[in-house]
């Protein structure tokens, strides 16, 4: 009996002291690469630290496209990470691949932690809810497109350089005189897509496409070649031949053209701060991007660009928990905060954003706080939560080819559009043919 | 381009091609035939819808204008980067060859490139080349050009080139080099004494001589910049703007790696192969017939 | 040289000393920038002259790692850069120098089939079939490792096609001789064809050192863990497109640290380089 005894304490005593080493592994690929991969290393050690049972271990995986092409090999192979950061246009191509993900709400609620999508940013949440209010991914680095403007350059050409050009109208009329006074290069964009043609119908309540911008189905189609979107690109198109707007490419090329004082004013995504912050030797300022007064609805919200988590199927149950308890830790406000203050990506939650609030942040950095204020200035329409279209990284590739014929005065606006609408529902109609 | 002397043996030259076959059917055919079979699949990114859709993918392509200018733009590409690499890399190593003072210090310093990693090579390019901080871009500005490769096509075209060329040159200079020094002295000297001035040498002797290195070197050009260059215009141009640079092996990759439309990919692919295949025929029918060993 | 024609020679290092200037210039800048300081890149136009952060930049880059946040990073991942261009290197030397043998002296059913098989490769590179490849790979539990960043990339045709090129140059009274002494093909292989190969072979070691160096999309589908990783990747990892700056003169000091090791193999290796090409010619 003694002996038995002796050997269950023995048994349970290894039980215990095995327990208590053996940590759950859970993979995380991702995307950000230098300071950001920093951020993200300090996030995980932290996380690692305070607990025990489960260890986090973050992996760069290359850009966005190579490690969504690293998951999709390793899934097809069996071996795919718990975690894996999958960039905004790659949402839909996410949502679509029901065997391959978890849903957050889901994963949440499995492992029984308290999880409320009412905490969180409507429009930033929004992107990446489906229609029955299923948080689909997490939420992790979420930004907006903001408008910049060089405040010297205004006052040298005779502009009050406290007040940024609030409609389209204002801003042809700063940009002539930017150009009469001299400045060879008016204005530029990055994320010509995003800016000019995603947030813009955002920004003025209008459509993308069918079907609540794709979120309601997959018959959707695009509707980008409206008689305001035209009228916009138009525009562009003109200021493009009167010299008064550059084209700078496809991404963020364009931030580096506004942080040397080349350019006076920049519509780019709101991480573009921490360049400029750096590199300007001039007065600037940030605000919200301007819009056409005349049309009803506007301004009404921007969406977010940005990139967010998924959790991977076929791991084990235990891995599944440490997923939710990480996402746990990565909503608690003071991590939120940390995160939206050193890398200017907007917080999430709502109790991150008031904490940052009464942290007097945004106070001492005057400005800061416009990114979240733009996304949330009205509750979200069904055009304006955000969009998700199949294969948008070749649709957006449309979108911007067509866009650059215009700028470089090869096709009009209504053509641009309509071939943009033509060639993007092609790509659309074939996502929908596979994922039926 | 066969030998005379041969040896016969039941089972040695099977063993001996043995294990590079097996590496090749293991991770070159195997994979190869499942990316063709995918170019007739419809599929989700993550393979768990597949339907079986003929030659759906193919018909799509063809009918595409975007696809089909690709392959102009392909050709235009690759005999831009083929001729000037050879072209240039000549040039170079046939004065390499003529000089004798500093001839190391020259060579030394005109193969360095060649340790680049291409995809490092795209960035510095673009880098020099950036429209508004690069310092090639500020010497043609001073010099009255408009260089803006982001919205004009040709100049984007130009950039590419440059920067595959540039690569190229150190890889094609080495091997011109070799085979220059390696032609017997006295031929060239017999021909200067029979009054035949240095013009006349090079291509009535020299370059004949140097017809195989020519022909590895052409062969291994047109396959570089049919598929290797796709490292330098992901860094630079992407394609852009507007298609200008959209080669096809940068299509295939766009297409697969950043866009998981592995139908379309494989599709490209195939059509791919067969005409690079075709090419390499053609090439080894009828060049190397004038190819003297 | 034959004759003496001053004009030229002169002409000569004019063309040469403009082709070196044209192919140094780029690497030139990478190392100017890599001795700047961060604001001092996007001025315009940026400095030609090599600024005062040399020893700083390097080392915050040797000894902070790439990353800046793990410290062993750019040892190991140099290391395994080296262990990956050698392994390849040697590999495909290894088996396409018996290929080549078998193909070009040897008559035997298949002969033609298996050259355009093995040519073949050439048209299709690994970018293009990586998907399926990479689950042949974890098939075969060759993830993270050093066998699986290896022997994938060692089915290529590059040396083969050297090979043979270099073998029909060899001459036929060689061959015949060792015929007429009774000597096997393996004796002929062993004694005659590899002493003469020494020089081809040390030009495609450097080639394909150099391939295997610089790879960078299937080290990077292969690897999961950071210990595993090359250095190409390590550079690559500090170009953020996106929402953060690129701190231009680590990333350059990276490369040129990356650039150093191909670089001094191809220069030492030079001398046996070209005369491994010289030999093909013979």
């Amino acid at each position: 009996m003694q002996l038995k005894h002796l050997a269950a304490t023995f048994v349970a005593a290894m039980v215990y002291a095995g327990g208590a080493h053996a940590q759950t592994e859970i993979l995380w690929w991702h995307s950000m690469g230098g300071a950001l991969g920093e951020k993200v290393n300090e996030l995980v050690t932290r996380f690692n630290a305070s607990q025990k049972d489960y260890r986090v271990v973050a992996v760069y995986k290359g850009s966005y496209p190579e490690s969504m092409t690293a998951a999709i090999a390793a899934f097809r192979a069996g071996s795919a990470p718990n975690i894996l950061q999958v960039f905004e246009v790659g949402t839909a191509t996410m949502m679509a691949a029901k065997g391959a993900i978890v849903p957050v709400t889901k994963v949440m609620a499995d492992a029984r932690e308290a999880f409320d999508p009412r905490a969180y940013l409507p429009s930033v949440a929004g992107y990446y809810t489906d229609l029955d209010g299923n948080m689909l991914s997490f939420p992790f680095n979420s930004s907006t497109v903001m408008f910049y403007v060089n405040k010297d350059a205004f006052k040298k050409a005779g502009l009050d350089p406290s007040h940024a050009p609030a409609t389209w109208k204002e801003f042809g009329a700063a940009a002539a005189r930017l150009k009469a006074s001299g400045q060879e290069c008016v204005y530029t964009t990055g994320w010509p897509s995003w800016m000019h043609i995603e947030n813009f119908s955002a920004w003025h309540n209008v459509p993308i496409g069918t079907r609540q911008n794709g979120m309601g189905g997959l018959d959707t189609t695009f509707s980008i070649n409206s008689p305001l979107h035209v009228r916009h690109l138009a525009m562009l198109g003109e200021l493009a031949k009167k010299g008064e707007f550059t084209y700078a490419g496809r991404t963020n090329q364009a931030e580096a053209k506004f942080a040397s004082g080349e350019c006076a004013m920049l519509t780019s995504s709101a991480g573009a701060q921490a360049t400029i912050r750096k590199a300007a030797k001039f007065d600037w300022s940030m605000n919200f991007i301007p819009y056409y007064d005349d049309v009803k609805g506007a301004p009404q919200n921007s969406i977010i660009g940005g990139a967010s988590l998924w959790v991977m199927a076929g791991k084990k149950p235990a891995e599944y928990k440490g997923v939710a308890k990480f996402f746990a830790f990565l909503s608690q406000p003071e991590v939120q905060m940390d995160w939206h203050i050193s890398t200017g990506y907007v917080p999430i939650t709502l109790a991150a954003y008031e904490l940052t609030r009464k942290s007097g942040f945004y106070e001492r950095n005057p400005g800061a706080d416009m990114p979240v204020r733009q996304l949330t200035l009205h509750p979200p329409t069904e055009n304006s939560k955000g969009l998700r279209f199949g294969n948008f990284v070749q649709g957006r590739e449309v979108i911007e080819e067509e866009m650059e014929a215009v700028f470089a005065g090869k096709k009009d606006a209504q053509t641009a559009l309509d071939d943009a609408v033509k060639r993007g529902n092609e790509i659309l109609r074939r996502f929908e043919a596979v994922n039926r | 381009m066969e030998k005379r002397t041969v040896f016969r043996s039941g089972w040695l030259p099977y063993a001996l091609v043995a294990p590079q076959i097996a590496v090749t059917v293991v991770f070159f055919f195997w994979p190869a035939a499942q990316a063709l079979w995918y170019s007739f699949l419809l599929q989700d990114a993550f393979g768990l819808s597949t339907r079986f859709a003929g030659l759906q993918n193919f018909a799509v392509l063809l009918h595409d204008v975007h696809y089909l200018r690709s392959f102009e733009v392909t050709a235009v590409f690759s005999l831009l980067v083929a001729a000037g690499g050879i072209s240039a890399a000549l040039l170079l190593a046939a004065m390499a060859d003529r000089v004798v003072r500093g001839a190391l210090v020259y060579r030394t310093l005109l193969i360095w490139p060649y340790a680049v990693a291409p995809a490092v090579a795209g960035v510095l390019w673009a880098f020099l080349f950036a429209p508004s901080i690069g310092i090639v871009t500020y010497v043609l500005k001073k010099a009255g050009i408009d260089w803006n490769w982001i919205i004009k096509g040709d100049q984007a075209m130009l950039l590419v080139v440059i920067a595959s060329v540039w690569k190229q040159i150190s890889y094609n200079f080495l091997f011109f080099l070799a085979g220059l020094q390696s032609i017997p002295k006295s031929l060239v000297e017999a021909a200067a004494i029979d009054g035949a001035g240095p013009a006349r040498r090079f291509w009535t002797i020299v370059f004949p001589l140097l017809s195989p290195t020519a022909f590895f070197l052409l062969v291994v050009n047109v396959v570089y910049a049919f598929f290797d260059t796709f490292g330098v215009i992901d860094a630079t141009t992407q394609g852009g703007p507007a298609g200008a640079t959209q080669i096809l092996v940068y299509k295939v990759y766009y297409d697969g790696v950043k866009a998981a439309d592995l139908g379309g990919s494989s599709a490209q692919s195939v059509i791919l192969m067969v005409i690079v295949t075709a090419l390499t025929v053609v090439q080894f029918r009828f060049v190397e017939k004038r190819v003297q060993y | 040289m034959v004759e003496n024609r001053p004009w030229l020679t002169l002409f000569s290092h004019v063309v040469l000393i403009a082709g070196v200037l044209t192919v140094a210039f780029p690497l030139y800048v990478t190392f100017v920038v890599s001795t700047l300081t961060l604001d001092q890149v996007p001025q315009v136009p940026m400095t030609l002259l090599p600024g005062r952060s040399l020893l700083q930049n390097y080392a915050q880059v040797l000894s902070a790692g790439s990353t800046r946040g793990s410290a062993a990073a750019v040892s190991t991942m140099l290391l395994n850069s080296f262990i990956v261009a050698t392994a390849i290197a040697v590999g495909k030397i290894a088996i396409s120098i018996t290929a080549s043998f078998a193909i070009v002296y040897f008559r035997f059913p298949l002969r033609r089939f298996f050259f355009w098989a093995i040519f073949v490769t050439l048209m299709l590179p690994v970018e293009v079939r990586i998907i399926p490849t990479f689950k042949v790979a974890a098939d075969l539990g060759l993830l993270d490792s050093y066998v699986g960043l290896t022997l994938p990339l060692i089915a290529s045709a590059t040396a083969t096609f050297l090979f043979r090129q270099f073998f029909l140059t060899i001459p036929e009274e060689l061959a015949e001789a060792a015929r007429i002494d009774g000597a096997g093909p393996l004796r002929f292989f062993r004694d005659v064809v590899l002493p003469l190969s020494s020089t081809t072979i040390a030009a495609l070691f450097v080639i394909q050192f150099i391939y295997g160096w610089n790879q960078y999309l299937w080290p990077l589908l292969v690897t999961s863990r950071e210990s595993m990783y090359t250095t190409v990747i390590g550079i690559k990892r500090m170009i953020v497109g996106g929402d953060a700056t690129n701190e231009w003169p680590l990333i350059m000091a990276t490369a040129v640290l990356a650039m150093l090791p191909p670089a001094a193999v191809v220069l030492l290796m030079q001398k046996w380089f070209v005369r491994g090409l010289v030999e093909t010619e013979k």
